[in-house]
């Protein structure tokens, strides 16, 4: 799969809100994400962060407001979606096998069944599972759970990854598994939008910054100009109280 | 007077002898009321998962239907059956009234709304743990269904297992679209009235302790089974 | 894991004796009473040998097997309610009815006989005494012929059953075995076919107190369920059953079927 050619990127929001009983959570957003680029999505608490995620990653319908994958044109939402794919906080992993929670994928993106297995020995093998392959995914540690997540993504050959506070439930060790697998998706190609509280974290790894403040879209820069010298008082304080924290 | 010793050594010597003619109605009944189970999981899974995942008008009204029915009186579908299978009633012809196949077809009215009510309970309690996930995974219709029934597959045993238990324990509705004929129809159940009516209180006891113990065990095996097999899966 | 269970149980059902093949059979609708005396485990392997054809035995209430008779879900009957089996063949459901056998209707009661039945010179006189001093009465009310012909002897008493209220006459809608289980647990006279009371086993206190009167003569009736009703029926083999069982060979059968050496049941066909 080539993904420089036929990617559904860019993504583009023109002016996207959600409301839920009237509720506004987020508001008049209106962005581009571009390929290749890894996005961080940073703000408060209740900013919207993670709506903004399933919102673009088709989990949830924009209340108001339009979405386009400008290289998607004629792809059916089913099609549009198995581009793309999503590493929750907590990772949702079926009764069975590490092994065969990615096959699973595997068969529902399609793939023959004579090649599910060498896929997924491959994709398991590059985030160092291998050797648990066989084990339940359930009673994997809560590290090596997130890692076969990411396995289970890095299987979709996706040409865009979602992850939503990927590492937040992790310890130490852990977490640095997780970036360094975030960086083999990046250097594969693959478009990275991923929230974070770890602004440690979101300067290790942020090509560009989306700074959200109670629904709104605040600031979305470079990531060295974000985090030298933020336009908006919210971003500052932001960055100053989590910094002094 | 009769007490529960006489009725225990009476179980005692139907198991000991191994009674061929004893053979025969646990037989039948273990194939009657297992049959009405497998039928009324491979119905009623798919359609507990779908009332659970699927929005549709009048779908609450189905689920209270369907949860009613989990009380449905054996007697009332017997001779719902009765009046479907006989050759007077619209199913006439087959020649079904008073064979196994009546009993199956009217245990699996009785255990169908069980096994659906209870799987659509363990479905939609999966699909708020799952459904994001599948979700973002593009995962289509049947394959939600498939996953969540198999990822479901210990809880639903336990539905399926109080199918069984309600199928192996009812009367009613054996006792009139089988006729409790000796050697065709007769199952534990219907041997446990007729010797009653006998007077035979020893022997008909007798025969309620076996079937407790075939309940008992049956559930016992596949508790372990599950047990085991929760322990490797977590 | 569940089809490893289900292999095992297969395994184990197959070393199990199989039912035998019932190529060829009929359906008779009979009374609990007949069955349950043990007569057609006496008579049925002997038609069998001869024939080669099984006979199910489906035991309920007079009434139902007539109701089975009239739905077509039985090819013959033998049943004990003259009345009732007339009407079943004067309204075309049934054919060439004959008779059959006879037994008797005994009334048992609590040994310590309250109502003073024992001695009664008729059975009409004896269901007065137990109305008079409202002794409880266990009747089957379930619309078979045992409870049928009670109907008729309260009738020749004079007693009004069904204005009895005081809670001495009881209905249960029940067999007659549920229904002397009953009446030995609460010291209640009932009426009994004497083939059920003889291979009655729970019998408490409850001992015969009245036997023997003309009304208490029970006759049985073979009747064929009219082919032409409804499709399916057997209506060959149930000829050969119903000629085996009042020819010579069913009937010299029916003398010989004894229980502790008392025989139960009295072959009367013409």
């Amino acid at each position: 799969m080539n993904r420089e050619t036929d990617s559904i990127l860019p993504l583009e929001l023109d002016g996207v809100g959600y409301a839920v009983q009237g509720r506004r959570l987020l508001q008049g957003v209106s962005l581009r994400l571009e390929a290749g680029t890894r996005t961080i999505v940073l703000g408060p608490n209740g900013a919207g962060k993670s709506l903004l995620l399933r919102l673009c990653h088709g989990l949830l319908e924009p209340t108001e407001g339009l979405l386009r994958w400008g290289g998607a044109s004629g792809l059916a939402e089913q099609a549009l979606r198995r581009r793309q794919a999503m590493v929750f906080q907590r990772p949702v992993l079926l009764r069975r096998s590490a092994f065969a929670n990615v096959t699973y994928v595997l068969g529902l993106l399609g793939m023959p069944l004579v090649a599910r297995a060498e896929a997924a020995m491959a994709a398991l093998d590059r985030f160092g599972l291998a050797d648990l392959a066989a084990r339940p995914a359930r009673v994997l540690s809560g590290g090596e759970q997130q890692r076969l997540a990411l396995a289970r993504a890095w299987a979709m050959e996706p040409d865009i990854l979602f992850l939503d506070e990927p590492t937040s439930a992790l310890d130490p060790s852990s977490t640095l598994a997780v970036e360094m697998a975030i960086h083999d998706f990046h250097v594969a190609g693959v478009k990275i939008v991923m929230t974070t509280h770890d602004l440690g974290q979101a300067r290790r790894l942020a090509d560009e910054v989306i700074f959200l403040s109670r629904g709104q879209l605040i600031e979305a820069s470079p990531a060295a100009t974000f985090f030298k010298g933020p336009v908006s008082g919210q971003a500052r304080a932001f960055l100053a109280g989590e910094l002094v924290c | 007077m009769l007490d529960l010793a006489a009725a225990l050594s009476s179980a005692m010597a139907l198991v000991t002898s191994l009674d061929p003619q004893m053979l025969v109605i646990v037989r039948l009944s273990v194939l009657v009321s297992g049959s009405a189970v497998l039928l009324a999981a491979v119905i009623g899974l798919p359609l507990g998962a779908l009332l659970a995942l699927s929005d549709f008008p009048g779908r609450g009204a189905l689920v209270v239907a369907i949860n009613a029915c989990m009380g449905l009186p054996p007697v009332v579908v017997g001779l719902v059956v009765y009046l479907l299978l006989s050759r007077a009633g619209p199913l006439g012809e087959f020649g079904l009234l008073f064979t196994p196949s009546a009993m199956v077809a009217a245990q699996t009215v009785l255990v169908l709304p069980i096994v659906a009510a209870l799987s659509r309970q363990v479905v939609a309690d999966l699909w708020e743990e799952y459904g994001e996930q599948l979700r973002s995974l593009g995962a289509s219709r049947p394959a939600v269904v498939a996953t969540l029934l198999w990822d479901g597959r210990f809880s639903l045993l336990t539905a399926i297992l109080a199918g069984f238990g309600r199928a192996s324990a009812e009367v009613g509705a054996v006792m009139i679209v089988g006729g409790n004929i000796n050697g065709v129809t007769r199952t534990m159940t219907t041997a446990i009235a007729l010797e009653t009516s006998k007077g035979d209180l020893a022997l008909a006891l007798g025969l309620g302790i076996i079937l407790i113990g075939l309940v008992t065990a049956v559930n016992a095996a596949v508790f372990l089974l599950g047990h085991v097999a929760r322990r490797r899966m977590g | 894991m569940l089809k490893r269970i289900m292999i095992v149980a297969a395994m184990l059902f197959c070393a199990a004796p199989q039912v035998s093949a019932q190529e060829r059979f009929i359906t008779l609708a009979s009374t609990t009473s007949t069955d349950q005396s043990g007569l057609f485990g006496h008579l049925l392997p002997m038609f069998r040998a001869e024939t080669g054809i099984w006979v199910r035995v489906v035991a309920v209430g007079t009434g139902q097997a007539l109701k089975l008779g009239e739905r077509g879900d039985a090819d013959a009957l033998l049943v004990h309610d003259r009345a009732g089996e007339d009407k079943f063949v004067a309204e075309g459901f049934g054919i060439d009815r004959r008779d059959v056998m006879y037994n008797d209707f005994v009334v048992v009661g609590p040994k310590a006989d309250p109502a003073g039945v024992k001695g009664a010179p008729s059975v009409a006189e004896a269901f007065k005494r137990i109305a008079a001093t409202k002794a409880p009465f266990a009747s089957r009310g379930d619309d078979s012929g045992t409870h049928r012909s009670e109907l008729r002897i309260w009738k020749s008493a004079g007693v009004d059953v069904k204005a009895a209220g005081s809670g001495w006459y009881r209905e249960l809608g029940s067999g007659m075995g549920p229904t002397l289980n009953t009446a030995a647990g609460m010291n209640a006279y009932a009426l009994a076919d004497r083939g059920t009371w003889a291979g009655f086993k729970n019998r408490q206190s409850l001992v015969i107190v009245s036997e023997g009167d003309r009304s208490l003569f029970n006759p049985y009736g073979s009747i064929l369920v009219n082919p032409a009703r409804h499709a399916g029926i057997k209506a060959a083999d149930a000829v050969v059953w119903h000629r085996w069982l009042t020819g010579p060979k069913g009937q010299a059968a029916i003398a010989g079927f004894k229980i502790d050496g008392e025989q139960l049941f009295f072959p009367d066909s013409k």
